[in-house]
């Protein structure tokens, strides 16, 4: 299973980086990551493979948002399909 | 990878236009559970209420956590239990109780199904469940109740509105200490769908498989989030918007019903395609009424602007999901709705204005609060026109208007949770009491014999 990680909110050192860790701590391969700052708001997206995650991708996704706000960001973990089928016929 | 746009779009959709999935509902037939010794119909009920939907709330749960987009109630349906009762007799109120205890051992808010359907008649034990209503919505927390009175294949059971008159005031005067939450329960029917997942009015019909999976979108503030973004569009964009948008968020909702329906292993029934508001800001059909260019809702241009809505949504709706069914459209309950509320208190909004609107929508007068002293013959008299409305109309149409005991009207009264605040509308008091104690059957309409 393939998932979406978002990660949207003020531009600091070291984001990157914190979200990538915590992805390699739970054995989830990054296969593409997209960048851009949006009016000052740094806005990612990685495409990252879970099938191979050592806990549970709802565990993961909560790790996440909660990595997100120790660091004042928004992070979003979420299933590929969801927007896949809203934009994808 | 999909585009960036695309992905930060359906995020903002979530996070700031509310759009959420508003129900899971498992259908049950309860067909095999009928019994002559009503404990152990009871007992049957409860136990494959049990079984069936044992995994219904963790299986929305884990959905809800790993798509990120919330599902926000997790309900039943079941068989009519007037179909049940026939065999048994006794004190009907004891399946409620059964279904509301059933209903907090799943985890489930609400179940539907406390109903019967007498559009042309009344079957053996039709009556005594229907008498018994106000005392189960009473007595219980989670069961709600709706009877179906009229169908355009049948025309409308003049005894049955009669009756359903006196039921919708005593189940108020029943509840009137608990927030008079015996009427919000109860919806009264014509054309009602076999398959609706939405409540008060969802119930398991007679021709649906043994157990089923359908799902509920909304998403009205995302629609209008939508046309914010084009003010001087004209009419002909402004209904493509709207369809686009429905497109997308009925995506979402079949999404969710084939995973639910996957992992619970039920088959998958339909989405309704329903913009359901919320009193919460944002989540509001009547404003996106007003985004299209209204002062308030209720101003002259409403139900065109509504026929319009409802449409689209339909259009947009109807390629995104396999099956489509149960009410889809858009609902206008005046207390759940922030914009409509705002409406009714400055008195742009009338009930008749609200009747006119339910000829282009897809339910009918929803949680209205009316005067605590309108006669039952005035709330039958309501409950007729909106039936006629449906039967003419070939639509469903429905009554869920909540008498406030002691209460006139200028005055407000607060439901809570999502049922949310009304203020209590003008009712014409002109007495329709001869006609409505005639009985009786008005025939069905023409536009029923289509073979």
């Amino acid at each position: 299973m393939r998932a979406i990680i978002t990660v949207v909110g003020k531009d600091t050192v070291g984001i990157l980086a914190k979200i990538s860790a915590q992805c390699a701590e739970h054995n989830v391969n990054v296969i593409e990551v997209s960048q851009s700052i949006l009016q000052d708001m740094f806005c990612m997206i990685m495409l990252v493979d879970v099938s191979k995650c050592n806990i549970e991708f709802t565990a993961f996704a909560e790790n996440c948002k909660k990595l997100g706000e120790d660091m004042g960001l928004v992070v979003n973990a979420m299933h590929e399909d969801i927007f896949n089928t809203m934009h994808r016929i | 990878m999909i585009n960036t746009q695309d992905i930060l779009e359906t995020i903002n959709m979530i996070q700031q236009e509310n759009l959420d999935i508003r129900t899971i509902t498992m259908g049950i037939s309860l067909l095999d559970c009928s019994d002559s010794d009503i404990d152990k119909a009871c007992q049957r009920i409860y136990d494959k209420i049990c079984f069936k939907a044992e995994k219904l709330v963790a299986t929305g749960e884990g959905i809800e956590k790993e798509y990120g987009i919330p599902i926000i109630n997790k309900r039943i349906s079941v068989t009519p239990i007037a179909m049940i009762y026939a065999a048994s007799g006794g004190d009907p109120v004891k399946y409620a109780q059964t279904l509301d205890r059933a209903a907090k051992a799943v985890g489930v808010n609400f179940l539907g199904g406390y109903s019967a359907l007498v559009h042309k008649g009344f079957a053996k034990g039709d009556e005594e469940l229907i008498k018994s209503i106000p005392e189960a919505l009473a007595v219980t927390d989670r069961v709600c109740s709706s009877v179906n009175i009229g169908s355009t294949k049948a025309g409308i059971n003049m005894d049955a509105v009669a009756l359903m008159g006196e039921i919708v005031r005593e189940a108020a005067i029943k509840t009137q200490d608990k927030g008079l939450v015996g009427p919000s329960k109860l919806v009264v029917f014509c054309n009602a769908p076999e398959d609706n997942p939405f409540m008060a009015g969802a119930f398991h019909g007679a021709g649906e498989p043994d157990c089923v999976i359908n799902v509920g979108v909304s998403g009205p503030g995302v629609v209008r989030a939508a046309l914010t973004k084009i003010p001087d569009a004209n009419i002909t964009e402004v209904a493509d918007t709207v369809k686009k948008t429905a497109f997308k968020i009925t995506r979402v909702g079949q999404l969710v019903a084939s995973v639910a329906s996957e992992r619970l292993g039920v088959p998958f029934g339909i989405v309704d395609l329903s913009l359901a508001p919320t009193p919460a800001v944002g989540d509001s059909v009547a404003h996106i009424l007003e985004e299209m260019g209204l002062e308030s809702c209720g101003a002259c241009g409403t139900t065109a602007c509504l026929a319009l809505l409802n449409d689209a949504v339909k259009k947009g709706g109807v390629m995104a999901s396999s099956h489509v069914g149960g009410l889809s459209g858009a609902f206008i309950p005046v207390s759940e709705d922030a914009g409509m509320i705002d409406a009714a208190r400055s008195k742009m909004l009338s009930i008749e204005k609200l009747e006119a609107m339910t000829a282009v929508c897809s339910v009918g007068l929803d949680m209205i609060a009316i005067p605590g002293d309108t006669p039952a013959e005035v709330i039958a008299g309501i409950i007729a026109d909106e039936a006629a409305i449906g039967m003419v109309n070939s639509k469903t149409t429905a009554v869920r208007v909540i008498p406030a005991i002691n209460k006139k009207d200028g005055e407000e009264i607060e439901f809570g949770g999502l049922f949310g605040v009304s203020p209590i509308m003008k009712v014409n008091t002109a007495s329709p009491q001869k006609f409505i104690s005639r009985g009786g059957r008005i025939p069905a309409p023409l536009q029923s014999l289509k073979n």
